[in-house]
């Protein structure tokens, strides 16, 4: 088979596999699981072999005609484009989409709806896969949405609780608000380039011979950002992504890892040229990634549920992406995409083992039991890779991606950029600047938030007196988010009733009463697959630059001593910061062991709520819309049923005023009739005597 | 002779009659408004035949049948006034009202209730039948038995 | 009455302002009937109005005489004036009609009635002025019976009028049938 076959069957296998899947799920549960696996399996696989035989060459394309637009120029085609970046992302989204299935059939095994949860995980990916592969706008706009509304299932899985119905409504909503203007983006991009082609766009732009230039570069770039920041949680439209945590864990890594938010920078990266071609929309991606990154990892320092640190880890890592577009080294960005994937992958299955295990999604209550590093050893160390990786520490994956990140930052900095292709223009100086401060803060907040984590989860202590209230943040009077969300191990495991999340914190903090949940073998097996590419991912550096644009992505040494020193900063400074605070804990039952308090100090309040964006959001859009809804409904019910109401009201008045004449009175019927007898003899009088009289 | 002469006294007479069919009470004196209506016409159809000396004399003929025609109408006429007075105890034209929209309040004495409660209650009349009627002294149970049987 | 029309006929049309005999005696007659018929709707003596009625219907054969209507005038005597007139006068009294005064002899809607036929009566009267203004009837007989004797009458009747003249006398008898049955529909039924 040729490498095009290959290629076109890889998105194809698990999306048959999803319709199968939905098919077959009640009718023969027997084949859901495999059905569910095989396909993804078998396209990561094909995902390899296409990978292999591109082998960082010349890209390999091939399209067909799929629909005429009416306009003979601009057709839309089932485009392939196979580069570098393409079979790279393609491998990376197989492998974690086979190892969530894998996780799934053990995580979600007691699940009611466990059928349909796989057949929009295989929809899922091959959406992902649809928009890694695609050479044509259109079809990978239709991937893009694919990808929204499988959000919006598997977010909402576990749709009895408010909070999931709630969150996948926002992840739709949020996201589609990026989507409108990212369809203008695409349209407009395609009338002023001539084509709906990724690769033929990019040859115009890119090319010094034509001399093509945009009419409107900043318009453009700043629509599809729009589209971008919806779907990678950048910072106007990010919060959708710590919601979307009601959701199944796997989920959760499905989303952060591999698809949905990667498409967002793996868009911006195929399109680079685009926005390089505006400075402008350069210097707005860089405020916006830098803000985000700063403020998303100051957020994941106060959260105290598990998955909500690791959802805004996770928009953190995205904006470094991000930040390493807006200096337009698209190698560096998607090199931290592929490490980003692997480790983040990592920790959010091993969260999932985490809760399975604890029976509890805070943080807070792991610390108070205890002991959860020795009941899930596999799920502890993996972990620890993980969080190392996440923390940039040297021989991690993360470490090379995120210095390749800054590097790259350095460079545009001091204004020595390298040119990713031929007639790109450098990226702004101050970008640069901007990139490379943000950078390092995040950095120092990365560690900080790692160890806090890592501390809390593993290091925990079991507290003496387990009823402590958490006083110093209830003092805080701080606003739960996601208040007392049910942990995931009772929803995944329907028993008679949900347990109130009090009793069950009470639970699991009384460690003698704790049942113990043996992870299922099959998800320990996954975690040390993902494992694996957490540790040395990083290394490919060396062999990365052949697949990509050609550029080093090897640390400098500059970057290298600061950011590692920020990150040992950050993370003795966490230490030092949980000593102190669980010695004062361990004297004062009402201290929390949480060092974010500490650390953060006034501004916890304001980072455990996500700095008030939502509040904000609801203050400026959602009121404003509720009361059009009302203004709407009042008009529609008062004014607008008015007049039909009205219609028949009328009629039954004129109805009653007309049965008054039937009086019975044959006289008086009598007399109607001579009058109107009289009253058409006089008109026929008149009219003959004024027609033919006169 | 002036033909407006006949014309006009005939749409007066009729006019007047036409008053009486509307505002009189009694039954018998509508009829005989309407009798003097007919006779308006009448005096139409002698002046036209006057005025057209008609071979055939079709107005007077015609004035002939119609005065044949009113005495069957009174005729029938009367049965009916007699027939309706017997059954209602009143020749009353506005109180027969059982056609009139229900729903209202029950208005005037003959048209509150159902049929079969006036139809019952003619004990008035009795003895006006017993002096027309001369003899029949079974005549107490009233239509009620009639209809019955009918 | 040939003899009371002394009118030449060559005279032409003559205006209003001179009227002949003739037409005086029937502008009196026809006051005189006029006010028996409205005395007839009005009076609240039910009695009263059927022999004012006889006023009335007296007063229309006797312009039926003036009009040379000979036959049909003492038809209308003797039917009108002696069965009909007969008739509802025992249609009143097996009415039990009060004798005397009655004050609801008039219905409530006595003012619209008299609004209708006032308007009627302005509306057709100006029709027929309108109409009939220079119209003449020439009630001089040249020779021979006049137009409404009985001979001629009965002439017209019996030679071009038979068969509706037949026809009437079936519709007579149905009515009498009719009559009767309705009269003595409970008498059948209780014997």
């Amino acid at each position: 088979m040729s490498t095009t076959t290959l290629a076109a069957l890889v998105p194809a296998l698990p999306a048959l596999g999803a319709l199968a899947g939905l098919l077959l799920g009640r009718r023969a549960p027997g084949f859901v699981r495999p059905l569910a696996v095989l396909p993804t399996l078998a396209a990561a696989a094909l995902a390899v072999a296409v990978a292999v035989r591109q082998g960082g060459g010349t890209p390999v394309r091939a399209a067909t005609e799929l629909a005429p637009t009416g306009n003979e120029a601009l057709p839309i085609q089932l485009a392939l484009n196979l580069d570098g970046f393409a079979v790279l992302v393609a491998v990376l989204v197989g492998v974690v989409a086979t190892c969530v299935q894998l996780y799934s059939t053990g995580y979600l095994r007691d699940d009611p709806r466990y059928a349909s949860y796989a057949a929009l995980v295989s929809l899922f990916t091959a959406a992902m896969f649809l928009v890694v592969y695609s050479d044509d706008l259109i079809v990978l706009l239709v991937g893009w949405e694919v990808m929204g509304i499988c959000s919006y299932f598997l977010v909402g899985h576990y749709w009895e609780t408010p909070a999931a119905r709630a969150a996948s409504l926002k992840a739709f909503l949020v996201t589609k608000l990026g989507d409108v203007p990212f369809l203008i983006g695409i349209l407009a991009l395609a009338s002023e380039t001539g084509s709906f082609r990724i690769s033929t766009v990019v040859t115009r732009l890119t090319s010094s011979l034509s001399g093509f230039e945009l009419t409107h570069p900043t318009l453009i770039a700043l629509l599809l950002l729009a589209g971008v920041a919806g779907k990678s949680a950048q910072l106007p439209l990010h919060s959708w992504l710590p919601d979307a945590m009601a959701g199944p864990t796997p989920v959760s890594a499905l989303i952060h890892a591999a698809t949905m938010v990667a498409a967002g920078i793996y868009f911006v990266a195929r399109l680079l040229p685009v926005f390089t071609a505006s400075a402008a929309a350069l210097v707005v991606l860089a405020v916006l990634a830098a803000l985000t990154m700063t403020g998303s990892a100051l957020a994941a320092l106060a959260q105290d549920d598990i998955k909500r640190v690791l959802a805004y880890s996770t928009i953190s890592q995205l904006a470094y992406m991000a930040a390493a577009l807006a200096v337009a080294d698209r190698g560096a960005a998607v090199f931290h995409l592929l490490t980003h994937g692997a480790f983040k992958a990592l920790l959010f299955l091993a969260a999932g083992v985490l809760i399975h295990t604890a029976g509890t999604n805070s943080l807070t209550v792991m610390a108070r039991s205890g002991g959860i590093a020795k009941r899930a050893p596999d799920a502890f160390w993996t972990m620890t890779i993980a969080l190392l990786a996440l923390a940039a520490v040297p021989p991690f994956s993360g470490f090379f991606s995120k210095e390749a990140v800054l590097a790259g930052a350095e460079h545009a900095a001091f204004g020595n950029a390298h040119a990713p292709f031929e007639g790109a223009h450098a990226a702004p100086v101050s970008a640069g600047w901007i990139v490379l401060v943000a950078g390092l803060v995040t950095a120092l907040l990365t560690a900080a938030y790692a160890a806090r984590l890592w501390l809390l989860a593993f290091r925990g202590t079991p507290a003496v007196a387990p009823l402590a209230v958490r006083s110093e943040k209830a003092a805080e009077h701080v606003p739960e988010q996601v208040p007392q969300q049910a942990p995931e191990t009772e929803l995944a495991h329907p028993g008679p009733a949900h347990r109130p999340a009090h009793r069950a914190e009470q639970e699991a903090a009384d460690s003698d009463a704790l049942a113990h949940h043996p992870a299922p073998a099959v998800m320990t097996v996954v975690l040390w697959v993902l494992a694996l590419p957490s540790l040395v991912l990083g290394l490919t550096f060396l062999v990365l630059p052949d697949w990509f644009d050609g550029a080093s992505l090897t640390p400098t040494l500059t970057t290298s001593v600061l950011a590692t020193g920020v990150t040992l900063v950050g993370g003795l400074l966490t230490y030092a910061t949980w000593r102190h605070s669980s010695a004062l804990a361990a004297l004062h039952p009402e201290h929390d062991a949480d060092p974010g308090v500490l650390l953060l100090g006034p501004l916890h309040r304001h980072a455990a709520a996500g700095f008030h964006l939502d509040a904000l959001y609801s203050a400026t859009v959602v009121r404003p819309v509720r009361s059009a809804a009302r203004l709407v409904r009042f008009l529609d019910r008062e004014v607008v049923d008015g007049y039909v109401a009205g219609a028949g009201r009328g009629s039954r008045l004129l109805g009653a005023a007309v049965r008054r004449a039937q009086t019975g009175n044959v006289q008086t019927y009598l007399g109607a009739l001579l009058t109107g007898s009289l009253v058409l003899a006089v008109i026929a009088v008149v009219a003959v005597t004024g027609n033919g009289g006169a | 002779m002036h033909l407006a002469y006949p014309a006009v006294l005939a749409v007066l007479l009729f006019c007047v009659g036409l008053y009486g069919v509307l505002a009189r009470r009694n039954a018998i004196l509508v009829l005989m408004a309407v009798e003097l209506m007919l006779n308006a016409v009448n005096l139409n159809l002698v002046a036209f035949d006057v005025w057209l000396r008609d071979t055939l004399h079709a107005g007077q003929a015609l004035t002939l049948f119609t005065i044949a025609i009113a005495a069957a109408e009174i005729g029938i006429g009367l049965a009916i006034v007699l027939l309706v007075h017997r059954n209602r105890g009143s020749s009353d034209i506005d109180r027969l009202r059982d056609l009139r929209e229900s729903g209202g309040p029950p208005g005037g004495d003959s048209s509150g209730g159902s049929r079969d409660e006036k139809s019952v209650a003619p004990a008035t009349d009795n003895d006006a039948d017993n002096d027309a009627e001369s003899g029949s002294d079974q005549q107490v149970q009233g239509p009620a038995a009639g209809r019955r049987h009918a | 009455m040939s003899v009371l029309l002394a009118q030449p006929l060559a005279a032409g049309h003559p205006g209003f302002l001179s009227p002949s005999g003739v037409e005086i005696v029937f502008v009196l007659v026809g006051i005189v009937t006029l006010g028996a018929a409205l005395v007839t709707v009005a009076t609240r003596q039910l009695v009263h109005a059927a022999l004012w009625l006889v006023v009335a219907l007296g007063g229309i054969a006797v312009e039926y005489l003036l009009l040379t209507a000979e036959f049909i005038a003492w038809v209308q005597v003797l039917i009108y004036v002696g069965s009909v007139v007969v008739l509802i006068l025992f249609g009143l009294m097996l009415t039990k009609a009060p004798i005397g005064r009655s004050p609801d002899a008039d219905s409530g809607n006595r003012w619209i009635a008299l609004a209708v036929s006032l308007a009627a009566a302005t509306t057709l009267v100006t029709v027929v002025v309108d109409a009939f203004r220079s119209t003449w009837i020439n009630v001089q007989e040249p020779t021979g019976p006049g137009s409404g004797s009985s001979e001629v009458t009965g002439t017209a009747l019996f030679r071009h009028w038979v068969l509706p003249f037949e026809v009437l006398s079936v519709l007579l008898l149905a009515a009498l049938v009719g009559a009767i049955v309705l009269s003595k529909r409970n008498k059948a039924g209780e014997r």
